[in-house]
């Protein structure tokens, strides 16, 4: 059956190579409409992974936070001894706990303040288990010293790497407190701030005189190995009523869920991604549209000659097919150089991933078979009466 | 006599007419084109179909090729009944047909070649041998074998012509049909382009069911129709 299909000839292929200049200007349009989905989708799964990249950090089997505390942006304390009561639960191996702020770094460069997320860990049993901060827990234990996300625009919070590297120390006016950066390690900027910091819970209560030690933000909870964490969960919930009680992953759905859902931001990026598409299937059906009305008389002679619908609906299916896959490919090469350089302009890491290609391609070709679809009733005014 | 004659020779006929009647248009602006036509034509004959515009010529043309359903009283063609044939049907019996237009009606992106190979690959017959071969080879009785790579626009009207009598021919067809094939050409080059018909239809033993107007052509058929007001009728002596 396929021999036979290459056997033919392409008429689909022959009649969009004949225009050549309709054929680019449609590729052009695909490419447009690809690009754009791209790039929404792009930013708004890069803004998912900044706002996630400090939960991934994080290591524990359950997560206790107030009902309130909606993203790490919009922080909501609960009493600590509300852990402690958590840990009355069997099968609990170790509790641990996290403050979560906002504060201001100043500039040392320009002394303007800057918007920084900090977090407050034990110095003695991090929270955070990254590389880095584990290496500088001893440093962290002398109070006013804080540890500093080297990506970080370095226009935003001044040069900081360089000079650290020299003299193992800068100074820093934290929430108007002096304090030391001693060391960096890497999270990322995000959606909730340009920069992060991490500190000891005691710096932390210094720098921010209005918190109370035993008023928590994250409480974190190890179990056992072996437990069954959903029946821990389900224990400490029927326990704890005023607590969210959740699992790593569903804390970290939390986080998206709020920006998908809480934020305007997730539906912006979700109605571009639609507009694009649109667009797309307005290009390609003006194409396939105009290409059948020149062609008419021929798509009607094609019917007297005995072709069926069938076969011509075939073709129309091939010129979208076609053009959905040459116009993905500039759409996609575009797209990889504007991830890089909204990544440049933002320090939010924008990738393009294999599963937003296979997306963003199936989108592609449901857009020109749509729109060859609506272009097919044009095709049923081909009357091969009328030709003679 | 001379129809006399033709129906003694030839036994069943391809094309059959009996009481057809044929309708435009719905309730008070329904228009009957045809009247009660009767017509025989036999394999092999070459048949011109004469008379004034509007006349209904090209009406039954279009119904004796498969284009519309045939509405009232009987048409066959090729032993199969066309009256209230469905859609398949008739999509069917059109691969049996050559037909060719007063307006060649070329592919305009395609070249001569393919024009003639899109009537060959509705034949699973022809899709297992040499496509290619088989439309030069055409192309090369109808004196085109320099012009096969050329697109339809790159072409002159009586080469056009030629392309689209290749395109109806080639497939075998049992019947081919024509409108008007030399309205747009000038004389010589429509004498041409009938005479390629006559030629290659009586090689095949194929029928030639002719419209036409011009008087210049007339010689080639063996028998000659003549419509008016949607009825067949005698011819009136013409000077």
């Amino acid at each position: 059956m396929f021999r036979k299909f290459f056997r033919r000839t392409p008429l689909a292929w022959l009649q969009l190579k004949r225009e050549p200049t309709r054929f680019a200007v449609a590729l052009a349009g695909i490419a447009f409409a690809d690009i754009l989905i791209f790039f929404q989708l792009g930013l708004a799964e890069g803004l998912f992974d900044s706002v996630t990249k400090p939960y991934t950090a994080l290591q524990g089997d359950l997560f206790l936070i107030n009902p309130l505390f909606e993203s790490m942006a919009v922080v909501k304390s609960f009493p600590r001894r509300r852990l402690y009561q958590a840990a009355g639960v069997g099968e609990v191996r170790s509790i641990n706990y996290m403050y979560i702020d906002q504060g201001r770094w100043r500039n040392p460069q320009t002394l303007k303040n800057q918007s920084t997320m900090v977090f407050a860990i034990n110095p003695n049993d991090s929270a955070i288990v990254l590389p880095e901060v584990k290496a500088h827990l001893d440093r962290l234990k002398l109070l006013n010293r804080i540890l500093y996300d080297r990506t970080g625009n370095a226009d935003l919070f001044g040069k900081i790497v360089e000079p650290l590297q020299q003299s193992g120390s800068v100074p820093i006016q934290f929430n108007n407190i002096q304090t030391q950066v001693t060391g960096t390690f890497v999270m990322g900027a995000s959606f909730s701030a340009n920069g992060n910091v991490i500190t000891s819970n005691s710096t932390f209560l210094r720098l921010f005189p209005e918190r109370r030690a035993d008023q928590i933000d994250v409480g974190i909870i190890t179990l056992k190995p072996g437990t069954n964490i959903e029946r821990v969960q389900t224990a400490i919930r029927s326990q704890i009523p005023d607590v969210l009680v959740l699992t790593h992953a569903e804390f970290i759905e939390h986080e998206k869920k709020y920006w998908q859902v809480n934020s305007p931001i997730g539906f912006l990026f979700g109605f571009g991604a639609v507009i694009g598409f649109i667009v797309g299937i307005v290009i390609v059906y003006q194409i396939l549209y105009s290409d059948v009305s020149d062609h008419l008389p021929e798509y009607a002679t094609l019917k007297a000659m005995g072709y069926g619908d069938g076969y011509l609906m075939s073709i129309l299916i091939q010129e979208s097919l076609i053009m959905a896959i040459l116009g993905f490919i500039p759409g996609f090469i575009v797209a990889l150089g504007l991830y890089s350089l909204a990544t440049s302009v933002t320090f939010i890491p924008i990738l393009m991933s294999v599963n937003r290609a296979v997306l963003v391609l199936g989108l592609t070709i449901i857009m020109c078979v749509a729109s060859g679809g609506i272009a097919m009733r044009k095709l049923q005014e081909a009357d091969p009466a009328d030709i003679f | 006599m001379n129809l006399l004659l033709t129906v003694t020779k030839m036994s069943e006929p391809i094309i059959s007419a009996r009481n057809l009647n044929h309708y435009f248009g719905d309730g008070n602006l329904k228009k009957q084109a045809l009247f009660d036509i009767n017509l025989d034509i036999y394999a092999g004959e070459i048949v011109i179909m004469t008379g004034p515009s509007g006349s209904g010529k090209t009406t039954l043309l279009t119904l004796m090729g498969g284009l519309r359903s045939a509405q009232e009283g009987s048409l066959k063609i090729l032993d199969r009944e066309l009256r209230d044939a469905s859609k398949q049907e008739l999509t069917k019996l059109r691969g049996n047909i050559g037909y060719i237009f007063q307006a060649h009606n070329l592919l305009t992106f395609l070249t001569a070649k393919q024009n003639v190979r899109m009537s060959l690959e509705l034949h699973d017959r022809y899709l297992k041998g040499d496509l290619d071969k088989v439309a030069n080879d055409i192309l090369t009785t109808v004196g085109l074998e320099e012009r096969a790579e050329y697109y339809a626009d790159n072409l002159s009207g009586g080469q056009k012509q030629r392309v689209a009598i290749a395109r109806a021919l080639v497939s075998q067809p049992k019947i081919v049909l024509a409108d008007e094939p030399t309205a747009a050409l000038d004389k010589k080059s429509g004498r041409d382009a009938v005479e390629l018909m006559q030629k290659l239809a009586k090689e095949q033993d194929c029928t030639i069911l002719l419209v036409t107007h011009d008087n210049r052509i007339l010689d080639i058929a063996d028998r000659i129709v003549y419509m008016e007001d949607g009825r067949l009728m005698d011819r009136p002596e013409t000077t």
